[in-house]
C-alpha cells in the first residue's frame, strides 16, 4: 500500500540514473545507514560489536571483492583469503615501518599492494577459465600464505610467528573500543560500497558483465579481455586487501598467516553464492548469514541438548546442517538471498495483488 | 654415484606418491566425465569411506566383512547423493553444481565425525612399510613395499576404469551424459541410473584411496585436504582423461619431491605446499586444456 512506484516520474537525467530509483527504497537505505552510524554504536553490546558486526563488515567487503571477480566478471576464484592476508600484513608492515602514514593511507596502500599481487595471479585468467582458473587461484592462496609464513620480515621477525596489529589512529585519535572500531569499519564499507555500486553500473561494470556472459563475444565487440580481466582481478584484490586489513586490525588484533587459510576462502565463496552472485546487497546478506548461522545453531543446540552433549559432536552436526543449507540454497534459490529480497520487494509493490 | 642413487630414490618415492594422488584424482575424473560435475566432495568421500571402514572394524567386524559393508555404504551414499543433490539440479550451470558438491563435502565431513568421532586412527592393511629387500641389496635404492603395492592397485583401478569408459555400453552412456544432460536424456539414456552407478563407483574408488592413504598417514581429518592436492593433477592431466590422471600424478609426485629436496633448502623448505599448484599454472599457460583434455573451440 505504502510501497508504490506509481507517481514517481523522473524528469531529469540525473533522477533517471540514480543508484536506487525507488523513493521508498532510498529512504530505507538512508535510515539503515544512519541507524548504523548513530544508533548501533550506542545500543549494541560489545560482544555484538566486536564479535559479529565488525567481522561482518570486514568480510562483507571481502565478499564484495570476491563478487566483483566471480559474480560480475565470471572468473571463478578461490584465493580471496590469500589476498586478505596480503592486505592485512601489508597494512601491518606499513604501520610498522612508515611512522607518518595515516591509517587510511596505509589501508589504501595495502589495498594497492594486494591489487598488484592480484594482477600477477590474475594472469592465468587470460588463458584459462572456469574450474581450471579456480585451481590457478589456489596457487595464489597457498603461495601468499607460505611467503608470509616463511619470511620473518613480514612478521617483523616475531619469534612466535604471531603479530599484534597496531591500534587504529586517525588524526591523532586512537580508535580502540569496539564501538569506535565499528565506526571505522562502517565508514570504509560505506565509501567502498558506493564506489562499487557506481563501478558496476558504469562502463567498467558493463565490460565485466560482457566478459562474464560471453568472453568471445565481448572481445569481438572490442572489449579488451586483457584489460577487463586484469582490472577485475586488481579491483577485486583491492577490496579483499582492504577487507583483510580491517579484519586483522579491528577483529583479529593478533594474527598469524594461518588465520587466512583456504577455509576462509571457502567461507567467502559461500557468502557470495548464498548472498547472490552479481549483486552488491547480496555480499552483506551472505556475509551476515554465514556469520550468524553458527551462532544460532549453537544457541539452538544448547537449547535442545543442554550442556550434556560433547562439543565435537555438536560442531560436527553444525557442519552437516551448514552443508545441507548450502545444497538447499543451490536447489531452491541458486540466485541467492538477494533474489529473495527482490521477490519480497516485488510482492510488497504489488500488494494486495498476487504476482 | 651416491648422488645419482639419492636422486633415483627421491624420484621413485615421488612417482609412487604421485600414483596415490592419481588415485584420488581418479574419483574426480570419473564423476566429471560422466556428469560434468566437478565433485569437490571427493576428498570428503575418501575421509568418510575410510573412517567408516575403520569404525566398522572397531565395532568388532573383521576385515573381510567390514570391506563389503563399507562398499555397500559408499554405494548407498552415492545413490543418496544422486537422489537428493544431483537430480534436483539437472541442467544447472557447472558453478551451481560445484557449490552443491562443496555443500555435500561439508555434510559428509560432518557426518563422518558425528558418527565415528574425531580422533586419529591407525589402519593396518597388513602390507609392511619397509624397503624392498632385494632392490636395496642389489642397487642400494630404498623403495617401500607399501608404495609399490599402492602403485599396483592404482594401476589396476585406472586400467579397469579406462576399459569401462571406452569399451562398455555403460561407458558410452556416461560419455553421452557428459556432453549434455538434456541431450542424453532425450535419446533415452537413463540419466538416473548412470549417475547412481558413477557416484557409487566414485565412492568405491574413494574407499580404496582412503584405505591406502589412511594406512600410510593415519585415518584423520587431514585426508580431506588430499582432494586439494589432487587438483593440480587434474589440471595437468585434463579433467576428462583417465590415463592423463596417471601421467599427471607421476609428474606432480616426482616434481613435488624433487623440488622439495633440491630447490626447497634455498627457501627454507615447505615448498611442497604450493609447488604442484605453480607447476599446474605453468602448465596451463602452455596447454590450457591439460595434457589430454578435450580441446574446445569457443564460438559466439
Amino acid at each position: 500500500m505504502y510501497y508504490r512506484q506509481a507517481g514517481q516520474f523522473y524528469t531529469t537525467y540525473s533522477q533517471d540514473s540514480r543508484i536506487i530509483p525507488v523513493r521508498e527504497d532510498r529512504w530505507i537505505i538512508y535510515v539503515v545507514v544512519l541507524a548504523g552510524f548513530c544508533l548501533v554504536p550506542f545500543f549494541a553490546s560489545d560482544y555484538w560489536l566486536s564479535g559479529i558486526l565488525i567481522p561482518w563488515l570486514a568480510l562483507s567487503l571481502v565478499a564484495l571483492g570476491q563478487n566483483i571477480l566471480m559474480g560480475y566478471t565470471g572468473q571463478l576464484s578461490l584465493g580471496s583469503a590469500g589476498f586478505m592476508a596480503a592486505g592485512a600484513f601489508a597494512c601491518y608492515n606499513i604501520e610498522l615501518r612508515i611512522e607518518w602514514m595515516p591509517f587510511f593511507g596505509s589501508l589504501i596502500l595495502s589495498g594497492i599492494i594486494a591489487a598488484m599481487i592480484g594482477i600477477v595471479f590474475g594472469l592465468p585468467s587470460l588463458r584459462v577459465r572456469g574450474l581450471y582458473l579456480m585451481v590457478a587461484t589456489l596457487a595464489s592462496q597457498f603461495f601468499i600464505i607460505w611467503v608470509i609464513d616463511k619470511f620473518g620480515w613480514f612478521k617483523n621477525y616475531d619469534s612466535s610467528g604471531i603479530i599484534t596489529a597496531q591500534d587504529i589512529v586517525i588524526f591523532g585519535k586512537s580508535f580502540t573500543t569496539p564501538a569506535e572500531e565499528y565506526l571505522v569499519c562502517l565508514f570504509v564499507c560505506a565509501v567502498m560500497t558506493v564506489i562499487a555500486l557506481n563501478m558496476v553500473r558504469g562502463s567498467v561494470g558493463r565490460n565485466w558483465m560482457a566478459v562474464r556472459d560471453m568472453d568471445v563475444a565481448a572481445e569481438v565487440m572490442g572489449i579488451s579481455l586483457l584489460k577487463t580481466k586484469l582490472q577485475a582481478f586488481a579491483i577485486s584484490s583491492f577490496y579483499c586487501g582492504v577487507g583483510g586489513a580491517l579484519f586483522a586490525f579491528a577483529f583479529l588484533k593478533s594474527m598469524e598467516p594461518v588465520a587466512f587459510d583456504i577455509l576462509l576462502s571457502f567461507r567467502i565463496l559461500f557468502m557470495v553464492i548464498i548472498g547472490g552472485l552479481g549483486t552488491i546487497i547480496g555480499c552483506y546478506l551472505g556475509a551476515g548469514f554465514i556469520l550468524l548461522m553458527p551462532v544460532f545453531l549453537n544457541i539452538f543446540f544448547h537449547a535442545v541438548f543442554g550442556q550434556a552433549v560433547d562439543a565435537t559432536l555438536t560442531s560436527a552436526l553444525e557442519q552437516v546442517i551448514f552443508g545441507v543449507m548450502i545444497i538447499l540454497f543451490m536447489i531452491y534459490q541458486p540466485l541467492g538471498m538477494a533474489r529473495i529480497l527482490e521477490i519480497m520487494q516485488e510482492r510488497l509493490r504489488k500488494w494486495p495483488f498476487k504476482i | 654415484m651416491a648422488d645419482l642413487l639419492f636422486f633415483l630414490e627421491v624420484l621413485i618415492g615421488g612417482l609412487l606418491a604421485g600414483v596415490m594422488y592419481s588415485l584420488i584424482a581418479l574419483g574426480f575424473v570419473l564423476i566429471y566425465k560422466a556428469s560434468s560435475v566437478f565433485n569437490f566432495a571427493q576428498g570428503a568421500m575418501v575421509f568418510f569411506a575410510v573412517l567408516s571402514f575403520v569404525g566398522f572394524m572397531e565395532l568388532g567386524i573383521p576385515f573381510w566383512a567390514a570391506l563389503p559393508v563399507t562398499v555397500v555404504l559408499m554405494i548407498f551414499v552415492g545413490m543418496a547423493t544422486e537422489r537428493m543433490v544431483l537430480r534436483p539440479l539437472v541442467n544447472q550451470s557447472e558453478e551451481t553444481l560445484l557449490m552443491a558438491t562443496i555443500g555435500l563435502a561439508f555434510v559428509l565431513e560432518g557426518m563422518a565425525q558425528f558418527l565415528w568421532g574425531v580422533e586419529v586412527r591407525r589402519l593396518d592393511l597388513g602390507i609392511p612399510d619397509v624397503p624392498m629387500a632385494w632392490l636395496a641389496d642389489t642397487t642400494g635404492i630404498f623403495v617401500s613395499v607399501f608404495d609399490v603395492v599402492a602403485g599396483v592397485v592404482a594401476a589396476i583401478m585406472v586400467i579397469a576404469l579406462a576399459l569401462l569408459f571406452s569399451k562398455t555400453k555403460v561407458g558410452l552412456g556416461l560419455r553421452a551424459v557428459a556432453d549434455g544432460h538434456a541431450a542424453a536424456m532425450s535419446i533415452g539414456i537413463p540419466l538416473k541410473q548412470i549417475w547412481m552407478l558413477v557416484w557409487a563407483t566414485a565412492g568405491i574408488v574413494a574407499l580404496v584411496a582412503g584405505m591406502l592413504w589412511g594406512a600410510r598417514n593415519g585415518v584423520q581429518f587431514a585426508l580431506v585436504w588430499l582432494a586439494l592436492k589432487a587438483l593440480p593433477v587434474l589440471i595437468i592431466g585434463g579433467f576428462t582423461s583417465v590415463p592423463g590422471v596417471i601421467i599427471a600424478g607421476l609428474i606432480v609426485g616426482a616434481s613435488e619431491k624433487l623440488a622439495e629436496v633440491y630447490i626447497g633448502p634455498y627457501f627454507g623448505g615447505g615448498i611442497e605446499l604450493w609447488s604442484p599448484y605453480v607447476l599446474a599454472v605453468i602448465f596451463l599457460m602452455f596447454r590450457p586444456e591439460g595434457l589430454f583434455g578435450e580441446k574446445h573451440i569457443r564460438r559466439v
